[in-house]
């Protein structure tokens, strides 16, 4: 057991999730009072001791199946399923995995007989896997074989028939029901996953399914190339973050300082200690209303990021009162309202590329005239109290910089901030000029994934001193 | 008689020291009506077994703060709870010397030499005991909660540590203070930030997210009594459904007890789409939310009157 313990917390160090020698003890010591019968139990023990952020659940349940998923069924059930779909009348392969695979599988999912179904899986595996030993295939093109002969299409049709009652005009009655079917439909899949994976594990050894089956921690997914499942993993995770970021702006002076002493109240205070001055009252430190002003490069280029970079400003929007928020491509239009915080997001992205004047040319990125649009139509935009992040990637197309207009911005501003989505050693290639607005930020972060946006909320604090301002 | 040694065993059995088990902590709880599934039961025994803290997270109303009185209920403990907030400092969480008290005792006593006075002031009879010094010096076993950890700053977050750590508070004048009974200890967050790794590393983790469905049907019979059984089952599936739309605010399992007694209230037999729609400000509480999830499941929110 603890040979095993060691090997899965290994690979869920390999994945990105820390796990420290005091928690590995934890683990250890709390599998004694695990009834190892149950896989539930075993993985509510790791579980609690191994994996503290909820983020990382996912990865930790594919590891969990790799080291302490049930067995596959192995040859020794062979016969007793030959036996059994032949007395179903199953065609064998051939002809789109048989009828009686189809019912016999409705059956199963609809009376909850887990049991069947993982022998009905097993036998699909057998007949279409067309698993061999040693071939180097990854267990996904098992499972599409095998898929594409259960057919799920026509099993999600024929569990919804079964399910949704014929006599309801009901719009939520079809959901639930159907949402019903797309969860025994999954659970189909999962239990042929879990099939394919033991054998494989049977094949190649633990070590090596387990590093095949990986995925990226949200944290580590590539923002701007991410599908759209990992889109709606990141977004999810977005939210607390962007409450993080808030209160760090917000938070800053309060930390540490009490404000000033505050002599009448604590003149008033003595007198209830016959004049000796024992409590010291102090005036409560001012609140700083941060305010930010977000300008948002969303062109081609740039728009999987956008969007994460708006998702973001929106949930900032619902934590702090004065948030404004300027979209770009070659012309520059405020869309704070789109993002205000009674808007539903995906709403507001399509309404803001459709009205919003963003383009005013050829639609490629011009920071040059944003910048300078920026600075003439919205003077007042940027104060002395906002903290102004400009998110893009400063591929200029060789325009104009308008380098003028934006170090007027920065210098009015508190603070100046930039976020490239790039990897920092494509900066200042081809068309892009990060460097030289760089010089006029307080700084400037590559962001890729959320574990730097993260690491950039931390840091996200003021200057210790304000670059001279430059002379207008 | 008989019915006297079986309450005697009863109370024995919702003991920790007698939890042999994950189901004997679910059978516990669920004598104080909180309904754990097999991961709750199974890190509520683990925490036991191994006196160790556990930290709760999950979104807010599914019930992580109500599992610390559900502890604190079947094991028949006091609850210490110590709410933590913006600014929360050591003096409101661990312990304060009495500031006036020790000036009346100084000057009652003027001319006394100052050692005999100092070691005097600072005695236990001039601590102001908070929440923490108190779950750790109580006589009787308790239930410390510590809830919504993640409002106070990190820096604050080191306070606990040491309580956490080895049950003990450590004040400079007096020394170091063991627990005389190591309490239980559940820290809640509703994950509006990330509590530190320190932290983190000294508890056991338990995800609390929202129920199964089925567990969240079992929740709603268990806490609407008079609630048909089919009424349960639709309303579970039906939040559960609305919890997959993203939304400002999902809704919790409070909030769909609140729903439950609502349909009760208004004596509706028939959980159809118009009296969904009509009821969904029960369940949701922004109108973008309403608008969004009549539109995802086609309801339509402005037909009908509600029924009042």
């Amino acid at each position: 057991m603890i040979s095993t313990l060691t090997e899965f917390i290994d690979e869920l160090r390999s994945v990105g999730i820390g796990v420290s020698m005091v928690e590995a003890i934890d683990a250890a010591q709390a599998i004694e009072y695990t009834d190892l019968q149950s896989r539930d139990n075993l993985r509510a023990t790791l579980g609690a001791t191994l994996v503290k952020n909820p983020r990382h659940y996912d990865a930790f349940d594919r590891a969990f199946d790799v080291y302490f998923g049930l067995e596959p069924l192995g040859d020794a059930d062979t016969e007793e399923r030959e036996g059994e779909t032949s007395a179903e009348g199953g065609s064998g392969a051939g002809s789109g995995g048989g009828d009686g695979l189809m019912e016999s599988m409705v059956d199963a999912l609809l009376s909850g007989n887990s049991d069947q179904l993982r022998r009905l899986v097993a036998g699909a595996v057998d007949r279409y896997a067309g698993m061999q030993p040693g071939r180097p295939v990854g267990g996904r093109y098992y499972a599409y074989r095998v898929l594409r002969r259960i057919d799920s299409e026509e099993l999600l049709a024929r569990l919804i028939a079964a399910l949704v009652p014929d006599d309801t005009d009901g719009g939520v009655d079809v959901r639930i029901e159907t949402e019903r079917a797309e969860a025994l439909v999954q659970q189909v899949r999962d239990q042929l996953e879990q099939e394919i994976t033991g054998r494989l594990i049977a094949d190649r050894g633990r070590q090596q399914v387990a590093a095949n089956r990986r995925l990226p921690l949200v944290e580590d997914i590539d923002l701007m190339h991410a599908t759209r499942v990992e889109i709606e993993d990141v977004e999810r995770a977005i939210r607390p973050l962007a409450r993080k970021l808030a209160t760090r702006l917000g938070q800053r002076r309060r930390h540490g300082s009490k404000g000033r002493l505050d002599v009448r109240r604590t003149i008033r205070k003595s007198l209830g200690h016959g004049g000796v001055l024992l409590e010291p009252q102090f005036k409560p430190p001012r609140a700083s209303k941060p305010e930010i002003v977000i300008l948002c490069d969303v062109s081609g280029s740039m728009a999987t990021f956008a969007r994460f970079t708006l998702q973001l400003t929106y949930a900032i929007s619902a934590e702090l009162a004065k948030v404004r928020v300027f979209a770009f491509i070659d012309g520059l239009d405020e869309v704070t309202d789109y993002f205000s915080a009674d808007t539903d997001f995906a709403e507001s992205l399509v309404a803001m590329s459709r009205e919003a004047h963003i383009v005013r040319r050829d639609g490629h990125s011009d920071y040059g005239r944003s910048f300078t649009e920026m600075w003439e139509r919205y003077p007042d935009a940027v104060t002395s109290r906002s903290t102004v992040i400009v998110t893009g990637d400063a591929r200029n197309n060789y325009r104009e910089a308008g380098l003028e207009a934006f170090e007027r911005i920065v210098a009015r501003s508190r603070a100046a901030m930039w976020l490239n989505p790039e990897p920092e050693r494509f900066w200042d290639t081809g068309d892009s000029i990060m460097s030289r607005y760089s010089v006029a930020c307080d700084s400037v972060d590559q962001v890729r994934t959320l574990r730097q946006l993260e690491a950039f909320v931390e840091r996200a604090t003021l200057p210790a001193h304000r670059r001279a301002k430059i002379a207008s | 008689m008989l019915k006297t040694t079986r309450e005697f065993l009863s109370t024995l059995l919702v003991m920790p020291d007698n939890w042999n088990s994950p189901s004997d902590v679910r059978d516990a709880l669920e004598s104080a009506g909180y309904l754990a599934d097999d991961r709750i039961a199974q890190v509520v025994f683990l925490a036991s077994r191994l006196d160790k803290p556990i930290l709760a997270e999950g979104p807010a109303g599914v019930g992580k703060t109500a599992l610390a009185l559900a502890i604190a209920e079947c094991t028949g403990r006091k609850l210490v709870r110590l709410q933590c907030y913006e600014g929360l400092d050591e003096a409101k969480a661990l312990y304060e010397w009495d500031y006036h008290k020790q000036l009346l005792r100084l000057q009652s006593d003027e001319g006394a030499a100052w050692d005999d006075l100092e070691g005097d002031i600072f005695s236990e009879s001039f601590l102001l005991e908070r929440p923490l010094l108190a779950a750790i010096r109580s006589e009787e076993p308790v239930v410390l909660l510590i809830d919504e950890a993640d409002r106070v700053e990190v820096e604050t977050e080191a306070l606990l540590l040491e309580v956490l750590d080895s049950y003990q508070v450590t004040i400079p004048e007096l020394g170091t203070i063991e627990a005389v009974t190591k309490p239980i200890v559940v820290l809640t967050s509703n994950n509006t930030r990330e509590l530190s790794e320190a932290l983190k590393r000294r508890c056991l983790y338990l995800h609390v997210p929202y129920p199964s469905i089925e567990r969240e049907r079992a929740i709603l019979e268990k806490r609407v009594p008079d609630l048909p059984e089919h009424f349960a089952d639709k309303i579970a599936r039906t939040v559960s459904s609305i919890r997959q739309v993203p939304t400002r605010k999902a809704p919790s399992v409070s909030e769909s007890i609140d729903w439950a007694r609502t349909l009760l209230t208004l004596g509706i037999e028939e959980l159809d789409d118009a009296t969904t729609a009509s009821t969904l400000n029960v369940l949701l509480k922004y109108q973008t939310d309403i608008e969004r999830i009549a539109k995802e499941l086609s309801l339509d929110i402005d037909a009908e009157a509600s029924p009042e």
